[in-house]
């Protein structure tokens, strides 16, 4: 705050940025084809172009609030906030990046979870907020996504991720390394009491978080030309010391090496993981 | 200077140097200084231990990679009654950046596992400097699998920079075979010992790194990503790679109290290199005590141990 807002009395000073709203323009370049979009539209859209279908990055509660029946949605574990516990400093204090990345997103950390209703079957469901530190998980997402695959077991309910991160959160240490051991182990006491667990892989999906719970779906769905991969394409190609191919470590690769099971238009994904979790507990197909 | 010294492992150097010279001298002129060399051994001590007393992250990161610390065969050779290497994935290759097979311990059965480095710039390349493909992980897990049909406990030895970040390790699929393990060893139904021998490098450590109980050695390390790598990406400079260290905790008595490791073994005085033979017979004692903790456990009551200790990882508060 400068001199002249200290001067003026609250009530006449504008507000910069809103507490929990990224700001946003009326108009986007699609990063797909670069034509240019009416806001709202492509909000409406589930920020899938509507001339391309190039997907853009969507946040947590938008995607949750798409996918489960409206009205029957509750969040789960919204309490849970990141800690300090090495007192991590780079150039910037992990502490000073914890309350930053809190003011821009609104959120407390890179996990949102929810349960709900999907065409009127019930649902445990969690997706990353990108936006919070690259959507990289430390304690609180690893503790948060280990929950709700306890919730989903107790409740005997089927379980979804939707997954945007670079992967591990450095500024947590070793602690947000044993977050893979400890969010596999959830899904292995999932997988033993027979409840599904589908994991949709969105762009980017890197690291730590594909190196556990994201590729160990029952079934693994990626978002088209979605990045998919252990390392990312630049720590690769400082190994390999070659240029990449075109759409290497992209959704269509990673289902030619059979590593996923299906591509799915962000559009079409409520319709089909109804119908994959209705199959999965032996249920009729749901309508809407 | 010896390349199998560190930097500040150099007065050690100049002083083993010196009683190195001596000796020959004694020998070629047939006059007595012994006196002379002992009291350089007990300086060459002293000298030792005033080093090693006040290592940094950073000289630790370095002690743990350091060139002629002991390797996974090199521990197996002095702990094993008998040691059968048994390789392959039976999908696509055998990947000698982790050895594994069955073992002879104090008279029992055990299944081993490790990541293997290269000494040679032969080996080096054949281990590729101990840097599993997917492959390696999923031998690893035939492995832990074929312990589980006879019963056998699994004791696995960490040591590397991490999982190989190649263009054929992603299409075989880095992160399932990473993945799948960490979920297969959380419900494994034999005891799993894990120690960190030398560097415990992020994902590639760790998807042979789930189990009862996590060792590590006084001078090894265990991070969630390199120093390099941390100070690359948050400092935009691999050469805060010190600082990285610093801030990453990743030595064995700080992660001893964030409680993400079970036990420390001490290293013989100036690190496990000086006497290999020494660290191995102290750590299979280490294992062997462990592991006849475990075996008191019934199936279930190990497996809910196991779930709750990983279960307890993480830091975070709720209001």
């Amino acid at each position: 705050m400068n001199w002249l807002q200290k001067l003026m009395a609250p009530r006449i000073r504008t507000q910069g940025t809103a507490k929990g709203k990224v700001p946003e323009g009326l108009w986007e370049k699609c990063d797909g084809c670069g034509a240019v979009l009416y806001g709202p539209e492509l909000e409406n859209n589930l920020m899938v172009c509507p001339k391309c279908a190039h997907h853009h990055q969507i946040r947590a509660r938008k995607r949750l609030g798409a996918l489960l029946d409206a009205g029957t949605s509750a969040e789960l574990y919204a309490d849970l906030e990141p800690v300090d516990a090495l007192r991590f400093k780079d150039s910037k204090k992990y502490k000073d990046r914890i309350v930053a990345s809190q003011k821009q997103t609104g959120e407390k950390d890179a996990l949102i979870a929810m349960h709900g209703r999907i065409k009127g079957n019930p649902l445990a469901a969690v997706a990353f907020e990108f936006s919070f530190m690259g959507g990289s998980m430390g304690s609180v997402v690893g503790e948060k996504f280990t929950r709700t695959a306890e919730f989903a077991l107790e409740q005997r309910m089927p379980f979804v991720c939707f997954s945007a991160t670079g992967g591990a959160r450095m500024q947590e240490g070793l602690l947000s390394l044993m977050q893979m051991a400890k969010t596999s182990a959830a899904l292995a006491r999932l997988r033993a009491a027979g409840l599904p667990f589908i994991s949709v892989l969105t762009h980017p999906t890197t690291g730590g978080v594909s190196a556990s719970f994201a590729m160990l779906g029952d079934i693994n769905i990626g978002e088209p030309k979605a990045l998919i991969g252990f390392a990312g394409p630049r720590v690769i190609e400082q190994t390999v010391r070659e240029t990449l191919p075109e759409g290497f470590q992209r959704s269509e690769f990673l289902i030619d090496h059979g590593a996923i099971d299906a591509i799915v238009d962000r559009r079409q994904m409520r319709d089909k993981l109804s119908d994959l979790f209705a199959l999965m507990m032996r249920q009729p197909k749901a309508v809407a | 200077m010896n390349p199998n010294f560190l930097e500040f492992e150099a007065p050690i150097a100049e002083l083993e140097a010196k009683i190195q010279e001596l000796r020959h001298a004694s020998h070629d002129q047939a006059f007595n200084i012994e006196d002379e060399i002992t009291k350089l051994q007990d300086k060459l001590k002293i000298r030792t231990a005033e080093i090693f007393r006040n290592l940094s992250p950073w000289q630790t990161a370095q002690v743990a990679r350091h060139p002629a610390r002991p390797y996974t065969l090199d521990y197996l050779a002095v702990m094993c009654d008998e040691f059968h290497e048994l390789a392959g994935d039976r999908a696509y290759a055998d990947d000698a950046a982790i050895v594994g097979g069955l073992a002879r311990i104090d008279g029992r059965s055990v299944v081993v596992i490790g990541h293997q480095k290269g000494r040679d710039t032969k080996t080096k390349i054949r281990r590729n400097f101990g840097m599993p493909r997917p492959e390696g992980y999923r031998k690893a897990l035939r492995l832990m699998k074929l312990a589980e049909r006879f019963k056998l406990p699994v004791l696995t030895f960490i040591d590397t920079a991490g999982a190989y970040p190649g263009v054929g390790a992603e299409e075989r699929g880095q992160s399932e075979a990473i993945a799948r393990n960490l979920l297969e060893m959380s419900e494994l139904k034999v005891p799993i010992l894990c120690t960190v021998i030398g560097e415990g490098g992020s994902g590639g450590a760790l998807a042979i790194g789930v189990g009862d109980r996590t060792i590590m050695l006084q001078y090894s390390t265990y991070s969630v990503i390199s120093p390099e790598g941390c100070a690359s990406i948050l400092w935009k400079s691999a050469d805060k790679a010190r600082d990285a260290a610093e801030a990453l905790g990743l030595t064995a008595p700080r992660l001893l109290e964030l409680g993400l490791v079970d036990k420390i073994v001490r290293e013989p005085l100036g690190g496990a290199h000086r006497n290999p033979r020494s660290m191995a017979i102290r750590l299979k004692a280490v294992l062997l005590g462990q592991l006849e903790a475990l075996d008191r456990l019934d199936t279930p009551t190990l497996l809910e141990q196991r779930y709750q200790r990983l279960r307890r990882y993480g830091a975070y508060k709720a209001a």
